[in-house]
């Protein structure tokens, strides 16, 4: 019996130590309605820490966007670029700009917002020591090379072409021409950061201070940001409500779910799996706008079989065999609109986008699809393998789609597969390292409204974002020349003409626009999405 | 007794060290994790090599083992991309699967035992039929199916329960996610507890005891039901690791920020920091549950004992 006693002490002593975890506390917090009602929001855990110049996606993008505001701001509706902390930005030679900022801002601890917190923040932006993964938004900033090279150590701490004037006026010198460089000043990398940023970075980082509508209230990582308006906000885009609670949800379905059973007021992400009952559930609460994001698939230069003088051909007819409309309408429910050029209908035709510009070689046209890529010399290998990453989205929906219509088009039950691959992370692994097949999935989400944003970073020689490594010395000619032209409307127009190029020789085939999807419940209105898809927080109005 | 204890402990160490092995490995064939980390496009070549070295990833994969091996010793898990240490996200997703476990364990003990008997009594009658029927289908409809229909049934048609769970999630919100959890293990609980009992029923000892004069409760109790309880205990045991790292799919559907979202989230993200240290402790949990199962033996038989 000796033994059974001892073991029963054990076995009890551990079912105390497990029930003592078992204590968990806490009340709801309340909101009242009107100008001091609070509004929860969906939201997935950022994958970055909240730093301006670290963050790159959406979700710590969309708290950035409630505590930053930088020199300019895109307006919510338009997307076009305007002042905000911003007085004035001149130059004369399109290489050096003076820039004025409007005084009496602060940080919401009471700190001024001078030229200098701008100049220290983009200098810490820029630092290869300081890890930032947008550290290229500096990179037409003079200097750029001595503070993140290539390899090796720093050689400067900071950008030689950024100079403090005085309080409220700082110089910048461009390392090259970039006419409409002051219009990506609205990009969240560029935002000004407060002296405490510097001084003690592991508690700012736990607990954001910035310059905007909001202050970050408490910020539980992994499950809550609780965002409260900031009465003493300068700007002129005052909170219209008192609050943004941002919980994280594990699943959009279950985000979904609890919008339908009012326990939360907005969904920015629907899923796809519930478009189909999202106007019965929600009717007029549920939002589909244009934001400026493009799918393409891109192809693999490196590779030769995919680099053959006729390949333009191939490319275009492969383009062809694939139905636009049929895949948005019955897959995505109308959430996409086949693309009809290598832009984004948020540009606005004064901006560039245009809906003729790819013309024939985006219509479906299965003899057409056919004859081409006849004539182009067949499909490498008899077969494209189209690339994918599996873990996220419905990726594997439309690449099977896709397949399918190039399949039927050229009648072969064999000339389009799909090649999934496991994680987003191994997906980029492989583009990294060169190793596509065939065909990959390529998204775009622009960082700023501009024509240059869909071009340059894709299809540039060697640009950030040239996953593919296609390469013109035409096309990088003309988008030399429209970033030094100084007249917008002239500098679009050599864009287009350089767009036009990347149709001739079909370096990525445009798929479609995908639009942002939000639903939200009664009790809040006024509820919108800008062109990034992402909610206008600040001009929500709680009922 | 403690000697028994302190030789299942040591034996504890090889495979404590082969698993985490394994699963670093597992995880590092996956690939590069900093290529992920700049969303849909490229990060640049040297941001990207500046990242590698402040976690590591440019060394050697044996070298990245001991490391951090060495670190683990020290209470030192790494730290996760967003900037977190693994331990304060330990900190946050434990406890919450922990409640969640206890609360499916307690379903599975109460209610699995319980049928467990009654049926087991009453074989061949029409209760034992029914609930023999109702496990069949527990059994055979997916964790995920049965989660759903819940959530929309008693959160949306109903409104009973919220369809998620509050990031405290306290004890009550956890009730109707554990009972789902359980659902599986629950059923087949009452199928062990059930033929157990019938087995047991017919046997010497009981017959003695009922000759005894014994009430029948206390023949039920202290007699059937603790000799019949070992198989079941064995498999609760075992249940326990089971739970807390199988949990995905349930706390996904109620948004519990536990430990089986924790792990999802870093495959998917490739944190192999992440990954490494929440199957550790989960390795851990699972190696102890199975030793406390072992010395219960000796609580529910006494003819069992450890030298």
């Amino acid at each position: 019996m000796r033994g059974a006693t001892h073991a029963k002490w054990a076995a009890c002593a551990a079912v105390v130590a497990l029930a003592a975890t078992g204590c968990g506390g806490g009340g709801d917090s309340g909101g009242g309605g009107g100008e001091d009602g609070i509004v929860s929001s969906s939201w997935t855990d950022p994958q970055n820490p909240l730093e301006p110049a670290n963050t790159n996606e959406v979700q710590g993008g969309k708290v950035l966007d409630m505590i930053f505001r930088g020199l300019k701001r895109y307006d919510p509706k338009t997307g076009a670029a305007t002042d905000m902390m911003a007085e004035s930005i001149e130059t004369t030679d399109s290489m050096n700009f003076t820039i004025k900022i409007k005084s009496g801002w602060t940080f919401s601890n009471g700190e001024k917002v001078t030229a200098k917190s701008y100049v220290d923040a983009w200098n810490y932006g820029a630092n290869l020591k300081n890890n930032q993964k947008n550290a290229y938004f500096f990179g037409y900033i003079d200097g750029y090379e001595a503070v993140h090279p290539e390899s090796g150590e720093p050689s400067a701490q900071s950008l030689s072409g950024l100079k403090v004037v005085d309080d409220l006026t700082f110089t910048a010198k461009l390392s090259q021409k970039f006419s409409t460089w002051p219009d990506t000043l609205g990009y969240a990398a560029f935002a000004p950061l407060p002296q405490s940023f510097f001084d003690d970075h592991d508690a700012w980082i736990a607990k954001p201070v910035g310059n905007g509508p909001y202050t970050l209230n408490s910020y539980q990582k992994g499950s809550e940001a609780q965002l409260r308006r900031w009465d003493d906000y300068p700007g002129p885009d005052k909170a219209q409500n008192g609050g943004i609670d941002l919980k994280v949800y594990t699943d959009n379905n279950t985000a979904y779910t609890d919008l339908i059973a009012g326990n939360l007021d907005l969904v920015d992400d629907v899923p796809a799996s519930q478009l189909k009952n999202v106007q019965a559930d929600l009717g007029d609460r549920y939002i589909n706008t244009p934001a400026g994001i493009i799918q393409t698939l891109a192809f693999p230069f490196y590779d030769d079989a995919w680099n053959t003088p006729d390949g333009a051909k191939v490319r275009t007819g492969l383009s062809r065999a694939i139905n636009r409309d049929q895949i948005t309408d019955t897959i995505f429910q109308k959430t996409r609109t086949p693309a009809k050029d290598w832009t984004s209908p948020v540009l606005g035709e004064d901006g560039g986008f245009d809906d003729t510009l790819c013309g024939d070689s985006c219509d479906y046209d299965p003899a057409a699809a056919k004859k081409l890529i006849q004539e182009g010399g067949g499909l490498p290998g008899g077969q494209v393998k189209i690339t994918y990453n599996a873990d996220t989205g419905s990726h594997k929906d439309w690449v099977d789609a896709v397949c399918n219509s190039i399949n039927n088009a050229l009648g072969n039950e064999k000339a389009c597969v799909g090649n999934p691959v496991g994680t987003f992370a191994d997906f980029r692994n492989q583009i990294g390292e060169q190793k596509m097949p065939g065909p990959f999935r390529a998204g775009w989400q622009m960082d700023y409204p501009l024509i240059q944003n869909f071009l340059q970073p894709l299809y540039y020689t060697n640009a950030s974002s040239n996953d593919g490594k296609w390469s013109n010395k035409k096309f990088d000619d003309l988008v030399d020349q429209a970033n030094a032209e100084s007249d917008t409307a002239k500098a679009v127009d050599l864009f287009k003409q350089a767009e036009e190029v990347v149709r001739d020789e079909m370096a990525a085939i445009p798929l479609w626009y995908q639009n942002g999807s939000a639903g939200y419940s009664e009790r809040i209105s006024n509820v919108t999405l800008n062109p990034f898809s992402v909610p206008v927080y600040n001009e929500i109005k709680v009922n | 007794m403690g000697r028994y204890v302190i030789r299942r402990l040591l034996q504890m160490i090889p495979v404590f060290f082969g698993t985490t092995l394994l699963i670093f490995l597992m995880v590092n064939i996956m690939g590069d994790p900093v290529a992920g980390l700049c969303g849909d496009r490229q990060c640049d070549p040297a941001t990207a090599a500046q990242l590698r070295k402040e976690f590591g990833l440019d060394k050697p994969v044996w070298q990245q083992y001991l490391t951090y091996m060495g670190n683990v010793f020290t209470g030192d898990f790494g730290t996760a991309f967003n900037g977190q240490p693994v331990t304060e996200l330990m900190a946050e997703a434990f406890p919450v699967t922990i409640r969640l476990t206890i609360v499916a364990i307690f379903f599975e003990i109460v209610i699995g035992i319980t049928l467990g008997v009654v049926t087991g009594l009453r074989r061949g009658r029409p209760v034992d039929t029914g609930v023999l029927l109702l496990t069949l289908v527990v059994i055979a409809v997916p964790t995920f199916v049965t989660g759903l229909i819940v959530q929309l049934v008693l959160g949306i048609k109903w409104g009973v329960i919220d369809p998620s769970v509050s990031s405290d999630a306290r004890l009550d919100e956890l009730i109707v996610p554990g009972l789902v959890l359980a659902s599986v293990s629950l059923a087949y609980v009452t199928r062990l507890t059930r033929t157990s009992i019938a087995e047991n029923s017919r046997s010497d000892y009981v017959r003695t005891a009922k000759a005894k004069g014994l009430p029948r409760g206390r023949v039920i109790r202290r007699h059937l039901l603790r000799n019949s309880l070992i198989p079941v205990v064995t498999f609760i045991g075992t249940d326990i690791g089971a739970l807390m790292g199988g949990a995905i799919v349930t706390e996904r559907i109620f948004n519990i920020h536990g430990v089986g979202y924790q792990l999802y989230q870093g495959i998917l993200r490739q944190n192999t920091q992440t990954v490494v240290g929440f199957v550790t402790v989960l390795v851990i949990v699972f190696l102890l549950a199975n030793l406390l199962v072992d010395l219960l033996y000796a609580v529910l038989d006494p003819r069992i004992r450890y030298a």
